[in-house]
């Protein structure tokens, strides 16, 4: 006689309405049948997708993804130096369903019924959850620069703070520039992925010109006082891009000298900043930033952010939905990748703690970050971090982390660079390979 | 003998569960957040971090009070190594002492592989047994070659002190084929599987 298993049996008694039917039988819901639904399949998502099936195959792990392949942001900025092709920052999801068993979905979830345990997609399908994990990213303020929106950025200026198309489309712009070209950088306020980002940007860009059109010029125009790393990327740029000499490749315009940027005429290229107007050959503007969409549609933002129980990153609005990555309110961890693939194991951690009944463990948390300012020139910054006494706060531990030194051998240097390429490599393989 | 008693002495120790810290993170815990350098569970896919999967748990010790106390050069593993007790430094040793260490394939030139394999056969088998094989001299088989171009370049600008007895054996590796000598080692490590 077969034997039905408890799996076999919630799949008969749950047909058709299984987002009722797993409320109905709370007596037979052990550990091996939870489900958990994944929205976005960045550094988080895949990580707790991986990291749920690895620590326990009997969770039932859907990740639902828009984007048929996935393209990492770190190491985009490679790309617009053309050091490496788009291709080789894009990852298919295959691994995750092939050796992991995680169901993958391509589709968008665009509401989540958090009493209700469910996710609906644009596709029109509902998915039942015991826990759901949000990890959607950012999204852009469009209304922050008069004159620039979504479709602007798709034809003429380019954000490429997503990688993929824009990326390609700025490298194509690079490339069909005059020698002698002006590219202006328009970085964003804080908070906002990837904070050395924009200027590691710029370096890569530099990379390019020197080589290939040395005459060009590089404009970062920022509404900050200051920025990550920055010591470290000016000494860099001293060292390659005659920086802050009569003859610099780069130029740095803060708040405090106007670089504050408030409308773009598309037609011209013309940028209107409060130290007056630029021109660019080139102009990428990087956006001001907050949670992804699906984070306002499920209620689960303040201000611009989703605040999280830092132990566990679950939403201090919606109990049962956890919010990582880029989306979620970690201070004092930054907006980046290994940032989010650190959060992504304490929230696994905390659902299958729940799942068994049990109280979550103590978190423990790391964020490293490289960035690459010429061929063999790698700087970075880490710490390591721990839950503050009164659980409000991700706090370094003393005495860790920090940055690269000033002044470091070129060897120093060059190692950097070739650390920066495993860390991409292991990060990429650690969340879905 | 020696080295089949340490195995099954560190065996035993490494099934009584270790408490990082009352109260504190547990070993899984921590071991996790140093994947995203060092691959899922300790095996790096390359190229530079090295794998510290099935790594003796006094060598990763040893390397991490290192690193902390400043006595070993690094770029970053310092500022990492600050952040954990001792007692968490150990916890985490037995951790990737546990874990299988998955290789990856490496390319390599078979003509320096065999001079490698006899000049580590004749100076560094004594104490890396088995061709390099996890050990409490550490890991070598296998590992990263980049990994080990960086540590050998530490050993011989003096910015890393050299374990007993290696300055003579790798000097005397040197003496008998030169410059050769070091790639041809880590070549050799670099081909294994």
């Amino acid at each position: 006689m077969k034997r039905f298993n408890r799996r076999d049996f919630l799949r008969l008694a749950g047909g058709s309405t299984l987002a009722g039917s797993t409320l109905g039988f709370p007596g037979l819901l052990l550990a091996n049948t939870r489900k958990v639904v994944v929205v976005g399949g960045g550094v988080g998502g895949c990580t707790v997708a991986k990291y749920l099936r690895k620590l326990d195959p009997g969770v039932d792990v859907t990740l639902v993804e828009p984007n048929r392949q996935y393209t990492s942001c770190f190491m985009s900025n490679e790309v617009l130096s053309g050091d490496r092709s788009i291709e080789s920052i894009t990852f298919s999801y295959k691994d995750l369903s092939d050796k992991y068993g995680v169901n993958v979905i391509n589709d968008r979830v665009v509401g989540i019924d958090a009493a209700g345990r469910q996710a609906q997609t644009a596709g029109g399908v509902r998915l039942a959850f015991d826990a759901c994990v949000v990890s959607p990213g950012v999204d852009f303020k469009w209304d922050a620069i008069e004159g620039y929106d979504a479709q602007v950025a798709e034809d003429a200026v380019p954000h490429a703070w997503f990688a993929g198309l824009q990326t390609v489309s700025l490298r194509k712009q690079l490339l069909a520039m005059p020698d002698g070209g002006k590219v202006v950088i328009v970085a964003p306020p804080n908070p906002y992925k990837c904070p050395p980002g924009p200027y590691e940007r710029a370096s890569q860009i530099a990379m390019f010109c020197k080589h290939h059109k040395p005459k060009s010029k590089i404009l970062i125009l920022d509404p900050k006082k200051k920025f990550s790393k920055a010591r470290l990327f000016k000494q860099g740029w001293r060292q390659h891009y005659g920086f802050e000499t009569d003859n610099s490749m780069i130029e740095w315009v803060g708040l405090k000298e106007g670089g504050k940027v408030s409308a773009l005429d598309p037609g011209t290229r013309t940028l209107t900043a409060e130290g007056g107007s630029f021109q660019g050959d080139v102009v990428n503007i990087i956006p001001p930033q907050k949670a992804g969409k699906i984070a306002y549609a499920a209620d689960l933002v303040e201000g611009d952010w989703c605040p999280v129980d830092k132990r566990t990153f679950e939403s201090t609005r919606h109990p049962g939905i956890y919010v990582l990555g880029d989306a979620s309110s970690a201070a004092k961890m930054p907006k980046s990748a290994y940032a989010a693939n650190s959060q992504a194991k304490v929230a696994v951690a905390a659902i299958l703690a729940r799942f068994a009944g049990q109280e979550p463990g103590e978190p423990t948390y790391v964020n490293t970050c490289y960035s690459i300012i010429a061929e063999e020139h790698g700087i970075s910054v880490a710490a390591v971090y721990k839950l503050s006494e009164d659980g409000k706060m991700i706090q370094k531990i003393k005495g860790s982390g920090g940055l690269s030194p000033m002044d470091a051998s070129a060897d120093h240097r060059k190692r950097e660079v070739t650390y920066a390429h495993s860390w991409f490599q292991n990060v990429i393989d650690d969340m879905m390979q | 003998m020696k080295t089949t008693v340490r195995h099954l002495l560190l065996a035993v120790l490494a099934i009584v569960p270790v408490a990082a810290a009352a109260g504190g993170p547990s070993a899984q815990a921590l071991a996790f957040t140093c994947a995203g350098c060092h691959g899922t569970d300790g095996s790096s896919v390359g190229p530079s971090s090295p794998s510290i999967a099935g790594m003796d748990p006094e060598v990763f010790e040893d390397a991490m009070l290192d690193y902390k106390s400043g006595k070993r050069s690094s770029t970053i593993m310092k500022r990492i190594a600050k952040g954990y007790t001792d007692e968490q430094i150990k916890a985490m040793g037995f951790f990737f002492y546990k874990q299988e260490l998955r290789n990856q394939p490496q390319s390599t030139d078979p003509e320096l592989v065999a001079l490698g394999e006899k000049l580590h056969d004749s100076h560094c088998e004594k104490c890396h047994e088995g061709g390099g094989r996890p050990g409490d001299a550490g890991t070598l088989a296998g590992q990263w070659m980049p990994y080990l171009e960086h540590a050998m370049a530490d050993y011989l600008n003096d910015e890393r002190p050299w374990p007993r007895k290696m300055e003579r054996k790798v000097k005397a590796a040197v003496k008998a084929e030169g410059e050769r000598a070091v790639p041809a080692l880590i070549q050799y490590y670099g081909s294994q599987q």
